[in-house]
C-alpha cells in the first residue's frame, strides 16, 4: 500500500492510492491532504491502482469529504476496478462522491 | 485505565555492581579472577566444584557464573545444565572458564548451557569485556521479560474488561425475538466487539422487525454505536412505530454521537405475517437474497441507501422495497463477512458461491447450514473469531409458530392500559396557553396496539377539538373562511379572541375498550358553547367549495361513526381498531 498526492496548476489534489486500502493506509492517507502547501480547490481520488477498499477505507473518504467541506465538497473518485467500484455502490456512496 | 510505561534499559549503563559465582577447583587459577574481578567492582562467591557452585546459586541467585569446565564431583557441564533448570525463565549467562582447545570440547560448553567460554590463562580485557556484555544481555532479557508480564498483565485485565462490556451489551443489544421459529442466525459470540449486531423484535400489531448492522472497525469504538442503536429499536419497534420511522431516529442519533467515519451499514426487514409480505430497508451491506420457495428462484434486494449516520435526517433517505412472500419463502440477510472471506487463493467467497450452494441444496431447511459449512470450507478455519454474520427469516404461517408466537404475542399485546375512560376539562387558561393533542394522542399511544393509527387518531382529535374551541367557545363562524381573504382574518380574530377568553371550556371524554385484535375507541368533545344546526349542516355539507368543512367529512371516512348530539355542542366519534391493518 502506497498514497501519493499531487497538486495540480489547476488547483487541484489527486490522491492516489496503490494496493489495499484499508485502515493501516489511516495516517498516510490524512497526511495526503493535510499536508497541502494551498487549500485544493477540489480533489481527485485515484483508484487506478486500489486492489481493495474495506469499510475504513469509506470512513477515511467520509473524513476527507467532511475536511473538503461536507456538503460544499469537491471530490472526485476515479478509475475504480470492479470490485471497488462495487463497494462503492453497495455503499451508496455516489450519493456524496462524484464517481467516474 | 493506567498504563505503566514499558521501559527499555540501555545497554550502555555506567559499571554497576554485579553477584558473579565463580566455580573452579584450581586454588590459584580461581584466586587470580576473583581479584580480577573483584578489582572491578564487583561481589564475588567462590565454589571449588559443580556441587558447590550448585549450592551458592541456589542461596544467592548470582547475576553471572564463571564454571570451570572440568572440577571434580559434579563437573562444569552438569552444573550448568542444573543452574539453568534451577534459573528457570531468568537468563544467566553461563561463561565456561576451560583450557581446553579442541572444536569439540569447546562446542560441548554451549551445548550444556553456555553462553560463552573463557579460556585460560585469563585475558583480564577480554574478561571484562565479556562479563559488561553478559550483563547488559541479562538486563535486556530482564526488560524483555517485564514487559512480557505487562502486556499478559494488560491483556489480561483488557478481556475481563470486555467481558464486563459484553454483559452490559449484551443485556442492551441483546437479540430480541432472535430465537423464533422462523429465524436462523449465526453470530459470532464475540460479534459486538467485531461492530455486528442483530436484533429482532415483534410489532404490537403482529408480524416482526430484524435489524442486522455492521459497524465500521474493530473493539470497543465499533461496539459503543451497538447501545443506542439497540436502545432505540427496541424501545420504539414495541411502541408499534414504523420501520421509516425507527431507521430515522437511529439514523439521526448515530449522525450526532459518531465521529465522521464511523457508521453503520445496516438493513431493517419488516415481516408481515397477515399480508405475507415484507418491506426492505438496506444501506450499505451486501445484496439481501429472496428465496421462493416453489420455483427456487433467487432474487437480489440490492443497497440503495448510504448506511446509517453518515448523513443528516434531511438528506437521509427512507425508501423501501416491498415484496410478496410465500409460505416458505426465505430472506437471507449478511453482513460482507460472509461475502468477504477470503480463502487461500486470496478470493472472496462472494455471491456467485452463495448461490452455487442454494442451487444444489434442494431442501430449502438445508440451506442456511449448508451456507455456513460452505463459508467455512473456504476459508479453511473453524474458530470462533470470525465476523460471519448472517440472518435468515422465514414467511410462515403464524398459526405454525406453535407456542413461541402466541404466548409472546399474548403477553407482548398484554401490558400496557387497554381498558379505561377518562375526562379531561380544558379551562379557559388551559386553553389559551396549552395545546392538549400532544399529551392526549401520547396517552392514547400508550395502549398496546394503537401506535400505527396515531396518524388517524391525531387527525380525529385535532378537528374535533378546533371546532370545538374555535366554533364553541370562541364563537368564531367558519363563513368567514369562504375566501382567501376571510380565511386570513378568521385566524387573527382566532388569535384575538383566544387572547381574551376568560370564560368556557372544552371537555374530552375518552373511553376505551379491548376487543380480539383490536380495540373500541370513543371520543366524546363537548364545549360550552350554545351549539350549532348540525342537522342543516350535514345536509350542506357535501355540497361546499370553499376553505372549510373538510374536516368532519373527512374524519367519517375514519371511523365507525360520528354523531353530533343535541343542542350541537356535543360530537362522538368511535374508531374501531385492529392489528396490522
Amino acid at each position: 500500500m502506497a498514497i501519493w498526492s499531487t497538486e495540480a496548476s489547476s488547483g487541484e489534489l489527486t490522491i492516489k492510492i496503490q494496493g489495499r486500502f484499508d485502515f493501516s493506509a489511516h495516517q498516510e492517507f490524512r497526511d495526503a491532504y493535510e499536508k497541502v502547501s494551498e487549500e485544493p480547490k477540489g480533489y481527485i481520488v485515484d483508484m487506478k491502482e486500489t486492489t481493495y477498499l474495506d469499510s475504513s477505507a469509506l470512513g477515511m473518504l467520509l473524513l476527507l469529504r467532511d475536511h473538503a467541506g461536507g456538503d460544499n465538497s469537491h471530490i472526485e473518485i476515479v478509475n475504480c476496478n470492479p470490485d471497488v467500484k462495487k463497494i462503492l455502490t453497495i455503499s451508496n456512496f455516489e450519493q456524496l462522491f462524484t464517481i467516474r | 485505565m493506567d498504563t505503566a510505561p514499558l521501559t527499555v534499559a540501555s545497554p550502555e549503563e555506567p559499571q554497576e555492581t554485579l553477584r558473579i559465582l565463580i566455580a573452579d577447583d584450581n586454588d590459584s587459577d580461581r584466586l587470580i579472577l576473583q581479584t580480577i574481578v573483584r578489582k572491578e567492582g564487583h561481589t564475588v562467591y567462590t565454589a571449588r566444584d559443580g556441587q558447590e557452585a550448585i549450592d551458592i546459586f541456589r542461596e544467592q541467585s548470582p547475576d553471572i557464573v564463571l564454571l570451570d569446565a572440568l572440577m571434580p564431583n559434579v563437573d562444569g557441564f552438569e552444573a550448568a545444565r542444573t543452574i539453568k533448570a534451577l534459573a528457570g525463565d531468568d537468563l544467566v549467562p553461563i561463561i565456561f572458564l576451560t583450557s581446553l582447545r579442541d572444536a569439540t570440547s569447546l562446542a560441548d560448553c554451549l551445548a550444556a548451557g553456555g553462553l560463552d567460554f573463557l579460556s585460560k590463562p585469563y585475558n583480564r580485557i577480554i574478561l571484562q569485556a565479556k562479563i559488561k556484555a553478559f550483563a547488559s544481555m541479562r538486563r535486556l532479557h530482564e526488560t524483555v521479560q517485564r514487559q512480557r508480564d505487562e502486556i499478559s498483565l494488560h491483556n489480561d485485565r483488557l478481556i475481563h474488561e470486555q467481558e464486563v462490556a459484553k454483559q452490559v451489551f449484551d443485556n442492551i443489544a441483546h437479540p430480541g425475538c432472535i430465537d423464533a421459529p422462523n429465524i436462523k442466525y449465526l453470530l459470532s459470540p464475540m460479534a459486538v466487539f467485531n461492530g455486528d449486531l442483530v436484533l429482532a423484535s415483534r410489532k404490537p400489531s403482529g408480524g416482526m422487525y430484524v435489524f442486522l448492522g455492521d459497524f465500521t472497525g474493530h473493539g470497543l469504538p465499533a461496539a459503543i454505536g451497538a447501545m443506542p442503536v439497540s436502545e432505540i429499536f427496541y424501545g420504539m419497534a414495541q411502541k408499534g412505530f414504523s420501520l421509516q420511522d425507527i431507521l430515522r431516529e437511529i439514523n439521526k442519533k448515530l449522525k450526532r454521537i459518531l465521529p465522521v467515519g464511523v457508521f453503520c451499514c445496516a438493513c431493517m426487514y419488516d415481516l408481515s405475517f397477515r399480508k405475507r409480505s415484507a418491506e426492505v430497508w438496506v444501506g450499505g451491506l451486501p445484496d439481501i437474497l429472496v428465496y421462493r420457495k416453489k420455483t427456487r428462484v433467487i432474487e437480489n434486494l440490492p443497497s440503495r441507501h448510504l448506511p446509517l449516520g453518515v448523513v443528516d435526517n434531511d438528506r437521509f433517505k427512507t425508501e423501501t422495497s416491498v415484496i410478496p412472500l410465500d409460505f416458505g419463502d426465505k430472506v437471507f440477510l449478511w453482513s460482507d463477512g460472509i461475502m468477504e472471506a477470503t480463502n487461500d487463493r486470496g478470493e472472496m467467497f462472494g455471491e456467485d458461491r452463495v448461490r452455487d450452494v442454494i442451487a444444489s441444496t434442494p431442501d430449502a431447511d438445508a440451506i442456511f447450514s449448508a451456507i455456513e459449512a460452505a463459508v467455512e470450507k473456504h476459508a479453511g478455519r473453524g474458530e470462533q473469531d470470525d465476523d460471519y454474520t448472517m440472518v435468515e427469516v422465514t414467511m410462515v404461517n403464524e398459526e405454525d409458530m406453535g407456542e413461541y408466537f402466541s404466548d409472546r404475542g399474548k403477553s407482548f399485546l398484554a401490558g400496557g392500559p387497554k381498558d379505561w375512560s377518562m375526562t379531561y376539562e380544558l379551562r379557559p387558561q388551559t386553553l389559551r396557553e396549552f395545546n392538549p393533542l400532544p399529551l392526549i394522542t401520547h396517552l392514547l399511544m400508550e395502549v398496546p396496539g394503537l401506535r400505527p393509527h396515531s396518524g388517524k387518531i391525531y387527525t380525529i382529535l385535532s378537528e374535533l377539538y378546533s371546532n370545538a374551541l374555535e366554533h364553541g367557545v370562541l364563537g368564531l363562524q367558519s363563513d368567514l373562511k369562504a375566501s382567501a381573504d376571510g380565511f386570513a382574518r378568521y385566524y387573527l380574530e382566532r388569535t384575538k379572541k383566544l387572547s381574551d377568553l376568560y370564560a368556557g371550556s372544552v371537555k374530552f371524554h375518552i373511553d376505551h375498550h379491548p376487543v380480539k385484535d383490536g380495540g373500541v375507541l370513543t371520543i366524546v368533545v363537548e364545549d360550552t358553547g350554545p351549539g350549532f344546526d348540525f342537522k342543516a349542516r350535514e345536509q350542506a355539507s357535501h355540497k361546499k367549495e370553499g376553505y372549510s368543512g373538510r374536516g368532519i367529512p373527512l374524519i367519517r371516512t375514519m371511523c365507525r361513526s360520528v354523531r353530533y348530539l343535541e343542542p350541537g355542542n356535543k360530537v362522538e366519534v368511535v374508531f374501531d381498531w385492529h392489528v396490522d391493518v
